[in-house]
Protein backbone atom coordinates (compact mmCIF):
# COMPACT_ATOMS: atom_id res chain seq x y z
CA UNK A 1 0.00 0.00 0.00
CA UNK A 2 1.56 3.45 -0.92
CA UNK A 3 1.72 6.33 1.75
CA UNK A 4 -1.71 7.89 2.09
CA UNK A 5 -0.35 11.14 3.56
CA UNK A 6 0.66 14.23 1.21
CA UNK A 7 1.15 12.80 -2.07
CA UNK A 8 3.12 15.41 -3.92
CA UNK A 9 5.48 16.24 -0.50
CA UNK A 10 9.22 14.77 0.04
CA UNK A 11 9.33 12.34 2.13
CA UNK A 12 10.81 14.88 5.45
CA UNK A 13 7.71 16.85 5.00
CA UNK A 14 5.29 14.01 5.27
CA UNK A 15 7.10 12.94 8.57
CA UNK A 16 6.97 16.86 9.79
CA UNK A 17 3.49 17.21 8.64
CA UNK A 18 3.10 14.12 11.07
CA UNK A 19 4.56 15.82 14.45
CA UNK A 20 1.83 18.71 13.64
CA UNK A 21 -1.13 18.70 15.64
CA UNK A 22 -3.95 18.73 12.66
CA UNK A 23 -7.73 19.54 12.62
CA UNK A 24 -9.90 19.11 9.08
CA UNK A 25 -13.01 22.28 9.47
CA UNK A 26 -15.86 21.14 8.10
CA UNK A 27 -18.65 23.72 7.63
CA UNK A 28 -21.81 21.63 6.31
CA UNK A 29 -25.62 22.87 6.00
CA UNK A 30 -28.26 20.00 5.49
CA UNK A 31 -25.43 17.75 4.26
CA UNK A 32 -26.86 14.33 5.96
CA UNK A 33 -26.53 12.33 2.46
CA UNK A 34 -22.77 13.67 1.95
CA UNK A 35 -21.04 14.40 5.37
CA UNK A 36 -20.23 11.17 6.07
CA UNK A 37 -18.55 10.18 3.34
CA UNK A 38 -16.20 13.36 3.65
CA UNK A 39 -15.20 12.23 6.68
CA UNK A 40 -14.57 9.34 5.40
CA UNK A 41 -12.11 10.36 2.92
CA UNK A 42 -10.95 12.80 5.26
CA UNK A 43 -9.68 9.75 7.44
CA UNK A 44 -8.44 8.16 4.49
CA UNK A 45 -6.20 10.99 3.34
CA UNK A 46 -4.86 10.88 6.97
CA UNK A 47 -5.91 9.09 9.84
CA UNK A 48 -4.51 11.66 12.32
CA UNK A 49 -6.35 14.10 11.02
CA UNK A 50 -9.32 15.29 13.65
CA UNK A 51 -12.35 16.48 11.95
CA UNK A 52 -14.55 18.92 13.27
CA UNK A 53 -18.07 19.58 11.72
CA UNK A 54 -19.97 22.79 12.54
CA UNK A 55 -23.37 22.18 11.65
CA UNK A 56 -24.98 25.35 10.89
CA UNK A 57 -28.46 24.94 12.47
CA UNK A 58 -29.50 22.02 9.88
CA UNK A 59 -33.13 20.80 9.71
CA UNK A 60 -31.88 17.42 8.96
CA UNK A 61 -29.73 15.04 10.47
CA UNK A 62 -26.48 16.42 9.30
CA UNK A 63 -24.70 16.58 12.79
CA UNK A 64 -25.83 12.66 13.58
CA UNK A 65 -24.64 11.78 10.46
CA UNK A 66 -21.10 13.40 11.21
CA UNK A 67 -21.35 12.32 14.64
CA UNK A 68 -22.08 8.19 13.92
CA UNK A 69 -19.04 9.13 11.42
CA UNK A 70 -16.94 9.75 14.39
CA UNK A 71 -16.46 13.38 13.78
CA UNK A 72 -16.46 16.02 16.70
CA UNK A 73 -19.44 18.11 16.02
CA UNK A 74 -20.47 21.42 16.95
CA UNK A 75 -24.01 22.09 17.04
CA UNK A 76 -24.84 25.74 16.30
CA UNK A 77 -28.33 26.54 17.76
CA UNK A 78 -29.15 28.18 14.37
CA UNK A 79 -27.99 29.22 11.49
CA UNK A 80 -25.42 31.87 11.52
CA UNK A 81 -24.14 31.52 7.71
CA UNK A 82 -21.05 30.16 6.11
CA UNK A 83 -18.73 32.90 7.81
CA UNK A 84 -19.95 32.70 11.59
CA UNK A 85 -20.31 28.49 10.88
CA UNK A 86 -16.11 28.67 9.63
CA UNK A 87 -15.19 30.86 12.37
CA UNK A 88 -16.52 28.29 14.35
CA UNK A 89 -14.39 25.69 13.65
CA UNK A 90 -11.62 28.28 13.73
CA UNK A 91 -12.12 29.36 16.78
CA UNK A 92 -12.09 25.84 17.89
CA UNK A 93 -8.70 25.37 16.04
CA UNK A 94 -7.38 28.27 17.71
CA UNK A 95 -8.23 27.57 21.73
CA UNK A 96 -7.34 23.39 20.85
CA UNK A 97 -4.14 25.09 20.09
CA UNK A 98 -4.17 22.97 16.62
CA UNK A 99 -1.19 23.54 13.97
CA UNK A 100 -2.39 23.25 11.02
CA UNK A 101 -6.13 22.98 9.90
CA UNK A 102 -7.90 22.45 6.73
CA UNK A 103 -11.25 23.52 5.57
CA UNK A 104 -13.33 21.11 4.02
CA UNK A 105 -16.91 21.64 2.77
CA UNK A 106 -19.80 19.31 3.49
CA UNK A 107 -21.12 18.65 0.34
CA UNK A 108 -18.32 17.34 -1.18
CA UNK A 109 -16.88 19.66 -3.40
CA UNK A 110 -13.88 19.00 -2.46
CA UNK A 111 -11.98 16.26 -2.67
CA UNK A 112 -10.06 15.26 0.43
CA UNK A 113 -7.51 13.37 -2.18
CA UNK A 114 -6.44 16.61 -3.35
CA UNK A 115 -5.68 17.62 0.06
CA UNK A 116 -1.75 16.91 0.17
CA UNK A 117 -1.59 20.01 -2.80
CA UNK A 118 -3.26 22.16 -0.57
CA UNK A 119 -1.35 21.30 2.96
CA UNK A 120 1.82 21.01 0.96
CA UNK A 121 3.13 24.35 1.36
CA UNK A 122 1.73 25.06 4.47
CA UNK A 123 3.66 22.47 5.79
CA UNK A 124 6.91 23.19 3.54
CA UNK A 125 6.39 26.58 5.66
CA UNK A 126 6.40 28.57 2.46
CA UNK A 127 2.71 29.75 3.05
CA UNK A 128 0.49 30.46 5.83
CA UNK A 129 -2.40 30.23 4.20
CA UNK A 130 -2.97 27.48 0.71
CA UNK A 131 -6.19 28.03 -1.42
CA UNK A 132 -7.36 25.31 -3.84
CA UNK A 133 -7.84 27.21 -6.86
CA UNK A 134 -10.49 25.90 -10.15
CA UNK A 135 -8.67 28.51 -12.62
CA UNK A 136 -5.18 27.86 -11.73
CA UNK A 137 -5.10 25.62 -14.20
CA UNK A 138 -7.03 23.71 -17.01
CA UNK A 139 -8.35 20.81 -15.26
CA UNK A 140 -11.00 18.58 -16.23
CA UNK A 141 -12.84 19.40 -13.00
CA UNK A 142 -15.94 21.14 -11.93
CA UNK A 143 -15.53 25.21 -12.48
CA UNK A 144 -19.44 25.96 -11.34
CA UNK A 145 -21.90 27.48 -14.02
CA UNK A 146 -21.13 30.32 -16.38
CA UNK A 147 -22.60 33.08 -14.93
CA UNK A 148 -20.81 32.65 -11.17
CA UNK A 149 -17.72 31.96 -13.20
CA UNK A 150 -18.09 35.64 -14.84
CA UNK A 151 -18.52 37.05 -11.13
CA UNK A 152 -16.24 34.94 -9.76
CA UNK A 153 -13.80 36.37 -12.81
CA UNK A 154 -14.95 39.74 -11.98
CA UNK A 155 -14.07 39.19 -7.93
CA UNK A 156 -10.74 38.10 -8.77
CA UNK A 157 -9.89 41.19 -11.06
CA UNK A 158 -10.94 43.30 -7.76
CA UNK A 159 -9.23 41.01 -5.07
CA UNK A 160 -5.94 40.77 -7.23
CA UNK A 161 -5.54 44.37 -7.02
CA UNK A 162 -6.34 45.10 -4.14
CA UNK A 163 -4.07 41.92 -2.65
CA UNK A 164 -1.23 43.05 -4.62
CA UNK A 165 -1.06 39.90 -5.76
CA UNK A 166 -2.62 37.28 -8.81
CA UNK A 167 -5.00 35.92 -6.91
CA UNK A 168 -7.40 33.46 -9.66
CA UNK A 169 -10.11 31.80 -7.21
CA UNK A 170 -11.07 34.33 -4.44
CA UNK A 171 -14.76 32.35 -3.92
CA UNK A 172 -12.86 28.85 -3.13
CA UNK A 173 -12.89 27.52 0.43
CA UNK A 174 -10.62 24.74 0.05
CA UNK A 175 -7.30 26.32 2.16
CA UNK A 176 -5.25 24.99 4.61
CA UNK A 177 -3.75 27.23 7.40
CA UNK A 178 -0.92 27.13 9.46
CA UNK A 179 -1.15 28.68 12.83
CA UNK A 180 -1.05 32.19 12.49
CA UNK A 181 -3.85 32.13 9.46
CA UNK A 182 -5.86 29.98 11.89
CA UNK A 183 -5.53 33.21 14.77
CA UNK A 184 -5.98 35.68 12.67
CA UNK A 185 -8.94 33.86 11.31
CA UNK A 186 -10.37 33.44 14.91
CA UNK A 187 -10.40 36.55 15.57
CA UNK A 188 -11.63 37.89 12.89
CA UNK A 189 -13.91 36.29 9.81
CA UNK A 190 -16.03 37.95 7.52
CA UNK A 191 -19.59 37.13 7.51
CA UNK A 192 -21.91 36.02 4.39
CA UNK A 193 -19.72 35.13 1.25
CA UNK A 194 -16.76 35.55 3.45
CA UNK A 195 -13.67 33.74 1.33
CA UNK A 196 -13.14 36.74 -0.99
CA UNK A 197 -13.05 39.29 1.94
CA UNK A 198 -10.50 37.13 3.90
CA UNK A 199 -8.28 37.04 1.21
CA UNK A 200 -7.96 40.40 0.78
CA UNK A 201 -7.92 40.86 4.70
CA UNK A 202 -4.46 38.15 4.42
CA UNK A 203 -2.55 39.92 2.23
CA UNK A 204 -3.05 42.99 4.26
CA UNK A 205 -1.77 41.52 6.73
CA UNK A 206 1.15 40.29 5.44
CA UNK A 207 0.48 36.46 5.65
CA UNK A 208 1.98 34.42 2.87
CA UNK A 209 -0.89 33.31 0.64
CA UNK A 210 -0.35 30.66 -1.88
CA UNK A 211 -2.69 29.25 -4.58
CA UNK A 212 -2.63 25.61 -5.50
CA UNK A 213 -4.00 23.81 -8.58
CA UNK A 214 -7.37 21.71 -7.15
CA UNK A 215 -10.44 19.86 -9.64
CA UNK A 216 -13.28 20.25 -7.74
CA UNK A 217 -16.23 18.12 -8.02
CA UNK A 218 -20.07 18.89 -8.71
CA UNK A 219 -22.27 19.21 -5.21
CA UNK A 220 -22.94 15.71 -3.96
CA UNK A 221 -25.85 17.08 -2.29
CA UNK A 222 -28.18 19.92 -0.47
CA UNK A 223 -27.94 23.16 -2.59
CA UNK A 224 -25.50 25.76 -3.11
CA UNK A 225 -26.01 28.73 -0.06
CA UNK A 226 -26.09 31.13 -2.78
CA UNK A 227 -29.28 31.27 -5.47
CA UNK A 228 -29.21 33.51 -8.48
CA UNK A 229 -31.32 36.45 -6.98
CA UNK A 230 -28.92 36.92 -4.15
CA UNK A 231 -25.64 36.81 -6.13
CA UNK A 232 -26.22 40.32 -6.51
CA UNK A 233 -26.59 41.13 -3.33
CA UNK A 234 -23.47 39.59 -2.55
CA UNK A 235 -21.57 41.11 -4.89
CA UNK A 236 -23.01 44.67 -3.83
CA UNK A 237 -21.84 43.70 -0.55
CA UNK A 238 -18.89 42.06 -0.84
CA UNK A 239 -17.43 45.14 -3.20
CA UNK A 240 -18.77 47.36 -0.72
CA UNK A 241 -16.98 45.27 2.18
CA UNK A 242 -13.61 45.01 -0.14
CA UNK A 243 -14.32 48.62 -0.67
CA UNK A 244 -14.34 49.93 3.19
CA UNK A 245 -11.70 46.92 3.97
CA UNK A 246 -9.61 49.39 1.94
CA UNK A 247 -9.48 52.48 4.84
CA UNK A 248 -9.62 50.04 7.94
CA UNK A 249 -6.42 49.58 10.30
CA UNK A 250 -5.29 46.19 10.53
CA UNK A 251 -6.71 43.76 13.25
CA UNK A 252 -3.87 41.84 14.71
CA UNK A 253 -1.00 44.10 16.03
CA UNK A 254 1.85 43.21 13.84
CA UNK A 255 4.05 42.25 16.98
CA UNK A 256 1.12 39.82 17.99
CA UNK A 257 1.02 38.48 14.65
CA UNK A 258 4.78 37.89 14.41
CA UNK A 259 4.60 36.04 17.59
CA UNK B 1 -37.97 75.86 -9.95
CA UNK B 2 -36.08 73.82 -6.14
CA UNK B 3 -34.44 77.18 -4.37
CA UNK B 4 -30.78 76.90 -5.22
CA UNK B 5 -30.41 76.83 -1.11
CA UNK B 6 -32.38 73.72 -1.28
CA UNK B 7 -30.30 71.81 -3.72
CA UNK B 8 -27.32 72.66 -2.08
CA UNK B 9 -28.31 71.90 1.47
CA UNK B 10 -30.08 69.02 0.62
CA UNK B 11 -26.85 67.51 -1.38
CA UNK B 12 -24.69 67.98 1.16
CA UNK B 13 -27.00 66.32 3.80
CA UNK B 14 -27.33 63.57 1.82
CA UNK B 15 -23.89 62.89 1.21
CA UNK B 16 -22.84 63.79 4.62
CA UNK B 17 -25.03 60.52 5.43
CA UNK B 18 -23.04 58.21 3.06
CA UNK B 19 -19.73 59.33 4.38
CA UNK B 20 -21.09 58.59 8.01
CA UNK B 21 -22.10 55.31 6.75
CA UNK B 22 -18.94 54.36 5.34
CA UNK B 23 -17.26 55.76 8.25
CA UNK B 24 -19.33 53.69 10.50
CA UNK B 25 -18.81 50.32 8.09
CA UNK B 26 -15.47 51.65 8.52
CA UNK B 27 -15.15 50.98 12.15
CA UNK B 28 -17.16 47.78 12.27
CA UNK B 29 -20.29 49.55 13.91
CA UNK B 30 -22.31 48.61 11.36
CA UNK B 31 -22.24 46.03 8.88
CA UNK B 32 -22.74 45.79 5.29
CA UNK B 33 -25.82 43.73 5.02
CA UNK B 34 -27.31 46.65 7.02
CA UNK B 35 -25.67 50.11 5.12
CA UNK B 36 -26.55 49.33 1.85
CA UNK B 37 -30.51 49.88 2.19
CA UNK B 38 -28.93 53.28 4.05
CA UNK B 39 -26.12 53.97 0.97
CA UNK B 40 -29.00 53.66 -1.23
CA UNK B 41 -30.94 56.36 0.79
CA UNK B 42 -28.01 58.59 1.11
CA UNK B 43 -26.84 58.14 -2.76
CA UNK B 44 -30.37 58.75 -4.39
CA UNK B 45 -31.16 61.91 -1.75
CA UNK B 46 -28.01 62.97 -3.57
CA UNK B 47 -28.52 62.56 -6.81
CA UNK B 48 -31.86 63.95 -6.28
CA UNK B 49 -30.97 66.81 -4.39
CA UNK B 50 -27.89 67.81 -6.99
CA UNK B 51 -29.64 66.89 -9.97
CA UNK B 52 -32.34 69.86 -10.27
CA UNK B 53 -33.26 69.48 -13.48
CA UNK B 54 -34.10 65.96 -13.10
CA UNK B 55 -35.55 66.42 -9.95
CA UNK B 56 -38.11 69.52 -11.85
CA UNK B 57 -39.12 66.22 -14.27
CA UNK B 58 -39.43 63.92 -11.71
CA UNK B 59 -42.07 66.22 -10.21
CA UNK B 60 -43.39 67.01 -13.27
CA UNK B 61 -44.12 63.04 -13.87
CA UNK B 62 -45.99 62.81 -10.51
CA UNK B 63 -48.20 65.73 -10.47
CA UNK B 64 -46.47 67.70 -7.92
CA UNK B 65 -46.75 71.36 -9.32
CA UNK B 66 -45.39 74.67 -7.50
CA UNK B 67 -42.57 72.95 -5.07
CA UNK B 68 -40.64 70.31 -6.37
CA UNK B 69 -38.75 69.49 -3.27
CA UNK B 70 -41.51 67.85 -1.88
CA UNK B 71 -40.74 64.60 -4.16
CA UNK B 72 -37.29 65.30 -2.02
CA UNK B 73 -39.51 64.44 0.90
CA UNK B 74 -41.27 61.65 -0.35
CA UNK B 75 -38.65 60.00 -1.29
CA UNK B 76 -37.11 60.15 1.96
CA UNK B 77 -40.01 58.82 3.82
CA UNK B 78 -40.31 55.95 1.24
CA UNK B 79 -36.63 55.31 2.27
CA UNK B 80 -36.86 55.78 6.08
CA UNK B 81 -39.71 53.20 6.10
CA UNK B 82 -37.92 50.54 4.21
CA UNK B 83 -35.33 51.10 6.43
CA UNK B 84 -37.83 50.33 9.25
CA UNK B 85 -39.65 47.94 8.16
CA UNK B 86 -36.02 46.02 7.76
CA UNK B 87 -35.21 46.82 10.91
CA UNK B 88 -38.54 44.94 12.36
CA UNK B 89 -37.77 41.76 10.32
CA UNK B 90 -34.19 41.86 12.13
CA UNK B 91 -35.51 42.84 15.26
CA UNK B 92 -37.72 39.83 15.17
CA UNK B 93 -35.26 37.68 14.12
CA UNK B 94 -32.95 38.25 16.83
CA UNK B 95 -35.70 38.05 19.37
CA UNK B 96 -36.28 34.47 18.07
CA UNK B 97 -32.39 33.78 18.12
CA UNK B 98 -32.38 34.99 21.72
CA UNK B 99 -34.67 32.80 23.06
CA UNK B 100 -33.45 29.65 21.92
CA UNK B 101 -30.40 30.85 22.94
CA UNK B 102 -31.47 31.25 26.15
CA UNK B 103 -33.28 27.60 25.99
CA UNK B 104 -30.12 26.46 25.28
CA UNK B 105 -27.89 27.93 28.06
CA UNK B 106 -30.78 26.60 30.71
CA UNK B 107 -30.60 23.01 29.08
CA UNK B 108 -26.50 22.93 29.43
CA UNK B 109 -26.45 24.38 32.35
CA UNK B 110 -28.77 21.47 33.59
CA UNK B 111 -27.13 18.91 32.47
CA UNK B 112 -23.39 20.32 33.74
CA UNK B 113 -25.18 20.04 37.30
CA UNK B 114 -26.69 16.51 37.01
CA UNK B 115 -23.26 15.64 35.67
CA UNK B 116 -21.68 17.44 38.87
CA UNK B 117 -23.80 16.04 40.92
CA UNK B 118 -23.05 12.23 39.61
CA UNK B 119 -19.40 12.56 39.97
CA UNK B 120 -20.04 13.99 43.82
CA UNK B 121 -21.99 10.54 44.04
CA UNK B 122 -19.25 8.55 42.34
CA UNK B 123 -16.60 10.14 43.77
Amino acid sequence: MTEPVATDASPSAGARLRELRRVAIVPALNEETTVARVIEELRAFDPGLDVVVVDDGSADGTADAAAAAGAHVLRLPFNLGIGGAVQTGFRYAFERGYDLAVRVDGDGQHDPAQLGAVIGPVVRDEADIAVGSRFLERGPGYRSSAPRRAGIRVLAAVVSRLAGRRVTDPTSGFQALNRRGIALFARDYPHDYPEVEATVMVARHRLRLVEVPVAMRERGGGRSSITALRSIYYMAKVLLALFVGLFRRTVLPQEEERA
Amino acid sequence: MTPLIVSILGSLASFALVLVVLELIRRRRLRERYALLWLATGLVLTALSAWREGLNTIAGWLGVRGYPPAVLFAVGVFFILAVLLHYSTVISRLTDQNVVLAQRLALLEEELRASAADGGRDG
